[in-house]
C-alpha cells in the first residue's frame, strides 16, 4: 500500500478489551463504525450508520493492545463491527501492522461487501488475505428469499465469499444464529450444512442460540424492534439444531448417514 | 520422633515450633486432575439435609434461631454440642448446640445487647450488670480515651466502620500447630518463651508477660473443651482426620472467644494434605473417607456464627464471618503447592453445594499447574464461589506460608498479625476540602475551618492543595483513633486463643484502608479535564455540581486518570507513616470494601464526577459502575496500576461478567470445534 504523507484513519465505535467468543483466545476486539445490512436481530444497531464513530489511527489502536499484550498470549485481534470489510483499507493497514508484531487476526463479517465483479475490491481483499488468519462467517439464511426478508439484502454474494475464502484457502468460522421462527427450519438447516459442506477451509461451527439483550439499544436509539415479540432460543435445542446442519455437511461429503427423526 | 510422625521427613520442625519446615520437607505437589474426587457419602448428605432444614427454621425465624443470653462465651463456657454425633466425623459447635449464637460481651456490652433485643432476645440482667459496672469492655475504655476530633469523625462517617465496639477480627492463629505438636508441646514452648522475656519490667515486659500468661490459659482451655468431645489433643495429630480435627479445635476456641469482623482459617490444605497422603498410602483411610471428613470439616466452617446487630449486617451486607481459607500458591523453592486435598477442599463445593463460606481463596500464579487451573475455572463457573488473589505479587513480601485474613489482607501464619483499621472516606475528605471542612450531610463543622474554594469553576490546582491539607488533617485523626481502638483491645479483649498460636514476637501491621478511591480519582479528573462548576446552597456550601464537556475515567486503561488514582494512593499511606502507631504496628493501607461501599456512599453527598448523594461507591478499587467502557482488561489494567508497596493490606476488584461473555452457556462452541467429518457425532 502507497501511502505518502498521510495518516489514515478508521471509523471506530469502539473496543472491547476482553473478547472470548470472537475467535481464539481472549482478543481484542475493535467494532467498526458502519454496515449495509439491517438484520431483523442485529444486536448493535448502533453500529448501523456509515457516520460517526471515532476517528483512530492504526498506531492508536496498536497503542492500546501492547499496553496488555500478556493478556492475549493465546488469542489476537479480531475486527468486527458493523461491517469491517467496508473499510477495507483502513484493515488491511491494521492487518499489516498486526502481522508485524505477530499478532493473530480474524475478521467477523457478513461477507456483504464481496462481489467477485469488482476487481478493484477484490486486489484489495486479496491483499488483506495475505495478513487474514481467520475468517468468521456469519451467514445469516441459506435461503435467498428469506435472507432478504431477515437482512435486507441478497445472499448471493455472501456465499460466493465463502467459496472465495475456500480457494484462498483461509481458515473459517461459521457461524449462524438460531432465530426462532426465522433460522430454525431444519430442512433449511440441512441445506445451510449441505452448502458449507463442499468447503474444506472450516474450522469451525458456531450455532448460537438468539437473545434479546440487544433490544434496549433500540430503545435508546429510538427505533423499532424488528422482532418484537420472539422469544429467545432455547438453548437446549441447540444441540439439535447443529445437528441439522451437521447432517446436512455429511450428506455432501458423501459420508452416508441417515438424517434421523429430529424432526 | 514421636511415634504419629512416624513416615514424616525430619527437620527443623521437629526441635523448634515450624510448620512452614514441616509442610516444605514433606507435601507433595499434585499435577493431575479432578477424577480422583470422591462424591459425597449418605452420611454427608444426611448431615447436610439437616443443616438445610435448620437454615430453613433459622430464615423462617426472622434471621436467628437460637441465642445465649446468659454465658459469656470462652473456650470451656459450653458443653459439646452435635448435629448427629453418630455420622459427624469432625466436631464442636460454638456453643451446646447448632445455630446458638453466643454472647460475647468483651468488645461490648452494649453491642451484646442489642445484637440479642435486635433479634428478639435480652441478655441476662447479671450479665449486663457485669459488664456495665464490674468488668469493662473494649467499646467502654474506646470512649474513655476518644476525643471531640474523633467523635465528630466518627459521627459524620468520614472514618467509619470502625472496630470499637465489636472484635476487630484479623488475626490467623497458626490452628495447624494444634494438629502437628498437640497442646502439651505448645504450652512447654509458651512457658519457654515466658522466660525469655527482659527482666526489667518496662510496660512491654510487663505486658508480653501478662499476654504470654492469657495465652497459655487459652491452650489449657483448649485441650479441656475437646476433651469434652472425647478428643485427646494434648499430643501431635495421628492421622487425617485428628490432624483435622485438631486444627478446627484451635479455630473453634478462637471463635468461641472472639466475634471478629473476619475470622480466617488460614492455610491449611496443604498442611493437612500430607496427614491424608500418608493414611492412603498407609490404607488407613480410603479416598471416600478423606473427603468425608474435609466435606464434614467445610460444614462445621459453614456454620460458624456470630450475634450480630441489623446495622452491622447491613454494613457488610449480611452476616459474614470470612472464614477465609487461602489454597495453593507456589513456594518459595519453586514447587506449586497444590495437593489432593487443595482439590478435596474445593471439592466441596459441589459435595455441599456452593456457599459463600469458607471464603476459598486461591492464591494464583502463572505457575500453577494447568489441570489445577482448569479445575479453578470449572467451578468457579459452576458455583461464583472462589476468590482469586496474586501470590507471584505477595509471595515477594511474605513468602510461602501466608494467608488472608478477610478478603485482601496477607499476613504468615503465626509470625505476623494485623490490627484492623477500617477506612477512611475519601469521597468526604474531597468535599470536606471544597467546604472548609464542613459537612456536606450535616453542615456541622467536623474537619478543620480551612479556607473553602471560592469561584464559579473549581480549579484542579487549588482543589489539589486544599484536598491535600485535608487528607493530612484526616490521616491524623484517623491513625490516632486507631491507637485509640488497639490500646484497649489489646487491654479488655485480647485474642488470647489466636495470639497463643503465634511466636513470641510477631510483626503487627496497623492496617488502615480507604473507601471512594474512583469516586476521588473521577472527580479529580473531571475538575482538571472538563469544567465543573459548584453549585453553593443559601450559607454558600457547595451542595452540587455542574460539569460540562468530557473527562478520563478510571477503568478505562487512560493514564490520565489513572495516575491520580495512583498518586492519591500514595499520597494517603505516605500520610499515615508519618504518625506513630501503637506498639510499633507497622503501616499499610487497603482499597478494599466487597460490600460496605454500599453504606459509605449512603453517607456521601453529591459528588464532582456525577455521582449523586447517596448512591454507592465502587466497592474496593474497582472502577464507578458503568464508566469502564473499554472491556475487563482495561479496567483491570486501571487497577493493577495501583501500588501494592503503598497499600499493602489489599487490592480488591470484584468482577462480574455473565456467563455467556465467556462462551459458557453457548456449549456448542468451544472455539476450536472439530468438524473433521470422520469424528461428527451422531
Amino acid at each position: 500500500m502507497e501511502r505518502i504523507g498521510e495518516i489514515m484513519q478508521g471509523r471506530v465505535h469502539s473496543i472491547e478489551s476482553f473478547g472470548t467468543v470472537d475467535g481464539p483466545g481472549t482478543r481484542f476486539v475493535v467494532f467498526l463504525q458502519g454496515c449495509p445490512m439491517r438484520c431483523s436481530y442485529c444486536h448493535n444497531p448502533d453500529t448501523w450508520a456509515m457516520d460517526g464513530g471515532k476517528m483512530m489511527t492504526v498506531s492508536e489502536i496498536f497503542e492500546q493492545y501492547e499496553r496488555n499484550r500478556g493478556f492475549y498470549k493465546e488469542g489476537g485481534i479480531t475486527v468486527t463491527g458493523g461491517e469491517p470489510l467496508m473499510q477495507i483499507d483502513f484493515l488491511i493497514e491494521l492487518f499489516d501492522m498486526a502481522k508485524d508484531k505477530d499478532v493473530h487476526t480474524c475478521i467477523d463479517t457478513s461477507g456483504i461487501a464481496f462481489n467477485r465483479r469488482n476487481t478493484a475490491f477484490l486486489e484489495k481483499l486479496d491483499t488483506l488475505m495475505e495478513v487474514t488468519d481467520l475468517v468468521m462467517m456469519d451467514i445469516k439464511h441459506i435461503n435467498p428469499t428469506k435472507h432478504i426478508e431477515l437482512t435486507g439484502q441478497e445472499n448471493e454474494n455472501i456465499l460466493d465469499f465463502v467459496a472465495y475464502l475456500n480457494e484462498r484457502n483461509v481458515d473459517v468460522w461459521i457461524r449462524h444464529v438460531i432465530v426462532p421462527g426465522y433460522t430454525d427450519d431444519n430442512i433449511d438447516l440441512y441445506h445451510l450444512g449441505y452448502f458449507i459442506g463442499q468447503f474444506y477451509n472450516i474450522k469451525a461451527l458456531d450455532v448460537l442460540p438468539y437473545h434479546t439483550m440487544g433490544v434496549s439499544k433500540y430503545e435508546k436509539l429510538g427505533i423499532p424492534y424488528p422482532l418484537e415479540g420472539v422469544p429467545e432460543m432455547d438453548r437446549d435445542r441447540i444441540l439439535e439444531k447443529k445437528q441439522m446442519i451437521l447432517a446436512g455437511i455429511k450428506e455432501r461429503r458423501k459420508i452416508v448417514t441417515p438424517i434421523h427423526n429430529h424432526y | 520422633m514421636k511415634p504419629e510422625w512416624q513416615d514424616f521427613v525430619g527437620g527443623k520442625w521437629v526441635g523448634e515450633v515450624n510448620v512452614r519446615d514441616f509442610i516444605m520437607k514433606n507435601y507433595l505437589p499434585y499435577d493431575g486432575d479432578d477424577s480422583f474426587l470422591a462424591d459425597a457419602t449418605q452420611n454427608t448428605k444426611d448431615l447436610w439435609e439437616q443443616v438445610l432444614e435448620l437454615s430453613k427454621k433459622e430464615r423462617d425465624a426472622g434471621g436467628v434461631l437460637d441465642m445465649d443470653t446468659k454465658i459469656a462465651s470462652t473456650i470451656i463456657s459450653h458443653g459439646p454440642g452435635y448435629l448427629d454425633k453418630n455420622k459427624e466425623t469432625i466436631v464442636g459447635f460454638q456453643t451446646d448446640k447448632p445455630f446458638k449464637r453466643s454472647m460475647q460481651p468483651y468488645g461490648g456490652i452494649r453491642m451484646a445487647e442489642k445484637a440479642c433485643s435486635d433479634n428478639g432476645y435480652e441478655v441476662d440482667h447479671e450479665i449486663s450488670e457485669f459488664f456495665s459496672t464490674h468488668r469493662k469492655t473494649h467499646n467502654a475504655g474506646c470512649f474513655d480515651a476518644y476525643n471531640d476530633d474523633i467523635r465528630a469523625c466518627r459521627s459524620s462517617h468520614v472514618i467509619t466502620g470502625l472496630p470499637d465496639a465489636y472484635g476487630r477480627g484479623r488475626i490467623i492463629g497458626d490452628y495447624r500447630r494444634v494438629a502437628l505438636y498437640g497442646i502439651d508441646r505448645l504450652i512447654e514452648d509458651k512457658n519457654e518463651q515466658k522466660n525469655s522475656t527482659g527482666r526489667v519490667m518496662t510496660d512491654d515486659v510487663i505486658r508480653l508477660r501478662e499476654e504470654i500468661s492469657e495465652q497459655i490459659v487459652a491452650l489449657k482451655h483448649m485441650k479441656q473443651m475437646a476433651a469434652s468431645y472425647g478428643c485427646d489433643i494434648s499430643k501431635p495429630a495421628a492421622n487425617v482426620q485428628e490432624a483435622i480435627q485438631a486444627t478446627y479445635f484451635g479455630y473453634l476456641s478462637a471463635v468461641k472467644e472472639q466475634n471478629g469482623a473476619a475470622m480466617s482459617l488460614g492455610r491449611t490444605s496443604t498442611f493437612l494434605d500430607i496427614y491424608a497422603e500418608r493414611d492412603i498410602k498407609n490404607g488407613t483411610f480410603t479416598e471416600g473417607q478423606i473427603q468425608e471428613f474435609f466435606d464434614h470439616f467445610i460444614m462445621k466452617l459453614r456454620l460458624i456464627k456470630f450475634a450480630r446487630t441489623p446495622e452491622y449486617n447491613s454494613l457488610f451486607s449480611g452476616d459474614p464471618v470470612w472464614v477465609t481459607e487461602s489454597l495453593a500458591g507456589v513456594g518459595i523453592d519453586g514447587r506449586h503447592m497444590v495437593t489432593r486435598s487443595t482439590f478435596r477442599f474445593l471439592h466441596t463445593l459441589t459435595n455441599l453445594g456452593a456457599a459463600p463460606e469458607p471464603n476459598m481463596t486461591v492464591l494464583w500464579s502463572t505457575r500453577l499447574p494447568a489441570n489445577f487451573k482448569k479445575y479453578c475455572a470449572k467451578m468457579s463457573i459452576l458455583t461464583s464461589s472462589i476468590q482469586y488473589e496474586n501470590d507471584d505479587l505477595m509471595r515477594v513480601t511474605h513468602g510461602d506460608d501466608y494467608a488472608i485474613a478477610c478478603c485482601v489482607s496477607s499476613m504468615r501464619i503465626g509470625k505476623e498479625m494485623q490490627f484492623f483499621g477500617a477506612r477512611a472516606n475519601l469521597g468526604k475528605c474531597l468535599l470536606y476540602a471544597l467546604n472548609g471542612g464542613v459537612d456536606e450531610k450535616t453542615f456541622k463543622q467536623v474537619g478543620p475551618r480551612y479556607r473553602k474554594c471560592e469561584g464559579d469553576v473549581l480549579e484542579y490546582d487549588d482543589v489539589m492543595v486544599k484536598f491535600t491539607d485535608m487528607m493530612e488533617w484526616l490521616a491524623d485523626v484517623y491513625v490516632n483513633t486507631l491507637n485509640v481502638i488497639h490500646y484497649m483491645h489489646d487491654k479488655y479483649c485480647y485474642e488470647r486463643a489466636q495470639m497463643s498460636l503465634h511466636d513470641r514476637d510477631v510483626l503487627r501491621y496497623f492496617a488502615t484502608g480507604i473507601a471512594g478511591l474512583s469516586v476521588v480519582a473521577d472527580s479529580l479528573s473531571a475538575i482538571k479535564y472538563a469544567q465543573v462548576k459548584p453549585i453553593r446552597d443559601e450559607n454558600g456550601l457547595i451542595v452540587d455540581f455542574e460539569t460540562t464537556g468530557d473527562f478520563p475515567k478510571y477503568g478505562n486503561d487512560d493514564d490520565r486518570v489513572d495516575d491520580i488514582a495512583k498518586s492519591l494512593v500514595k499520597q494517603f499511606m505516605t500520610m499515615i507513616r508519618r504518625h506513630h502507631t501503637y506498639r510499633n504496628g507497622f503501616p499499610t493501607m487497603s482499597v478494599l470494601t466487597i460490600t460496605s461501599n454500599v453504606v459509605y456512599g449512603k453517607a456521601t453527598g453529591n459528588t464532582p464526577d456525577g455521582r449523586k448523594a447517596g448512591q454507592p461507591f465502587a466497592p474496593g478499587a474497582n472502577p464507578m459502575h458503568g464508566r469502564d467502557t473499554k472491556g475487563a482488561v482495561a479496567s483491570l489494567s486501571s487497577v493493577t496500576k495501583l501500588p501494592f508497596e503503598h497499600s499493602m493490606d489489599g487490592i480488591s476488584n470484584t468482577f462480574t461478567v455473565i456467563p455467556g461473555a465467556l462462551g459458557k452457556e453457548d456449549k456448542v462452541f468451544v472455539g476450536d470445534l472439530d468438524i473433521d467429518l470422520s469424528k461428527v457425532e451422531q
